[in-house]
């Protein structure tokens, strides 16, 4: 069995990021709050990180919340 | 006299006293978390923003708006209504109000005024009744705004929003309300009712602590139109030296006061709990009893009317030929009543029901008022009614 493949969505604050999450819980979308890992770069400090199979779902999950995010990347 | 537990009835000015569970989240916050929220990315850090957040989601349940990163926490409702004023209004902006506000919304009206903003001011009846078409023959053509209180901190007399609020959305305004004494005890669905621009306080209704509050911001407004009041950290966008343009973060620079939030959380998870129509019916039933009981007496006069029917769980009243400060000291002293005597920051409204020269003195109870509490009140106003002695 290979190693999950994940991505993260990089948000404009923290304030976003944990608006994000709730979303997602409220989604049933597995997501976790993360330190923005080193070869990203963003200023808030946390990210959202996802199973990139649920890509398609957070994408219209976070447009659906107006919640504004800055990028989403892979990280493995 | 025999020594006896206090009672309380400025819940008006601030509730007492708390659920257990405010206090406990707390000291808890204080701790085992206590780092600041949405600065760094360690995991305490997380848990407080995460408490944050989830109070900023309380709220904005609460009060039926949708977006709670458009809840924007400030220390008070004098802080979510000066954010509100001094960001939307200009020289040369005209204001409506009503004649029933607290100085909350008239000072900074008043200062916008002498910087060139228009300021209409509209007339309520002395029982502190607000008419929706005064309010709409007073719109001009460069009307931006309108604020009312929802209901008066001195006659507890709800004032009309629905009405008005149908109005500014015909007329394309936006309405500001400040439910300071409305938040936790009388149902407020922003979005239906038509309110653009919501300030509360936390720690009235809402039962958590002084030191919290805000304004939220509903769909109708645009936040890129509305200047911040302080600009500073936010702890986004740190490469930049100008001021991030998106909410809460816009209107929120500096450490926020978390540990007060972990309580309001506490505080208005217990009002969703409750339910706001459980605590206003518990809150009419309080006042039934406190307005037959005065208006039974003689020497009392009652303002704002004596139904329960429209109003907050406040009252104002007076005793013929008795100051309200005496008053006020007198239940205190030999009662142990503490009400609030005086203008209760609100001069134009005491202008408003007659009341200017010295004020009033005002009974508040609250959710942890006891029918004893209410009993006992009335019976300290009875004995000083009969000018009998401590």
């Amino acid at each position: 069995m290979s190693a999950p493949v994940f991505s993260v969505v990089l948000f404009q604050s923290t304030n976003a990021a944990l608006r994000g999450e709730d979303l997602a819980e409220q989604a049933g979308i597995p997501v976790k709050l993360i330190p923005v890992p080193r070869q990203l770069s963003s200023d808030c400090g946390v990210c959202l990180r996802f199973f990139r199979t649920d890509q398609a779902r957070m994408e219209a999950m976070l447009s659906a919340g107006n919640v504004p995010i800055d990028a989403i990347e892979p990280i493995n | 006299m025999p020594q006896q537990s206090p009672i309380y009835l400025d819940n008006s000015a601030t509730s007492w006293p708390k659920p257990p569970a405010v206090a406990e989240a707390m000291t808890r916050f204080l701790a085992e978390v206590g780092a600041s929220p949405g600065r760094s990315g360690h995991s305490l850090s997380i848990d407080s923003g995460r408490i944050v957040y989830r109070a900023r989601a309380a709220v904005a349940r609460l009060f039926g708006a949708p977006d709670p990163l458009r809840v924007v926490f400030g220390l008070n409702a004098t802080d979510g209504i000066n954010q509100a004023l001094y960001g939307l209004l200009g020289a040369g902006d005209h204001v409506i109000t009503s004649s029933m506000e607290h100085n909350s919304v008239m000072r900074p009206l008043r200062a916008l005024e002498k910087k060139g903003t228009d300021l209409t001011v509209v007339d309520c009846s002395p029982d502190g009744e607000l008419d929706p078409a005064e309010v709409e023959d007073a719109i001009r053509p460069r009307t931006k705004l309108v604020v009312l209180n929802h209901a008066s901190n001195v006659t507890g007399r709800l004032l009309p929003v629905t009405e008005v609020a149908e109005i500014c959305r015909r007329r394309d305004l936006l309405l500001l309300l400040d439910a300071a004494q409305t938040g936790g005890t009388v149902p407020i669905e922003m979005e239906e009712m038509g309110v653009d621009l919501l300030a509360f306080t936390g720690h009235k209704g809402l039962l958590g602590p002084q030191g919290t509050g805000g304004l939220i911001f509903g769909g109708r407004v645009d936040v890129n139109e509305v200047k911040p009041l302080k600009t500073g950290g936010t702890g986004s966008r740190s490469e930049l030296e100008v001021q991030p343009e998106f909410s809460p973060d816009k209107f929120e620079s500096g450490t926020p006061n978390a540990v007060g939030l972990a309580g309001l959380l506490a505080g208005v998870r217990f009002v969703l709990e409750t339910g706001v129509d459980k605590i206003r019916a518990h809150e009419d039933r309080l006042m039934r009893r406190l307005l037959d009981g005065l208006a039974a007496m003689d020497r009392v006069t009652l303002y704002g009317g004596t139904r329960t029917a429209g109003r907050t769980a406040t009252l104002a009243f007076n005793i013929a030929g008795m100051s309200p400060s005496d008053l006020g000291l007198a239940l205190d002293e030999q009662h142990g009543v503490q009400a609030r005597a005086g203008l209760h920051c609100a001069p134009a409204a005491h202008r408003t029901i007659g009341t200017y020269e010295e004020g009033s003195v005002r009974f508040s109870p609250g959710f942890f008022t006891t029918q004893g509490d209410v009993e006992r009140a009335l019976e300290g106003v009875a004995a000083i009614v009969a000018g009998g002695a401590p």
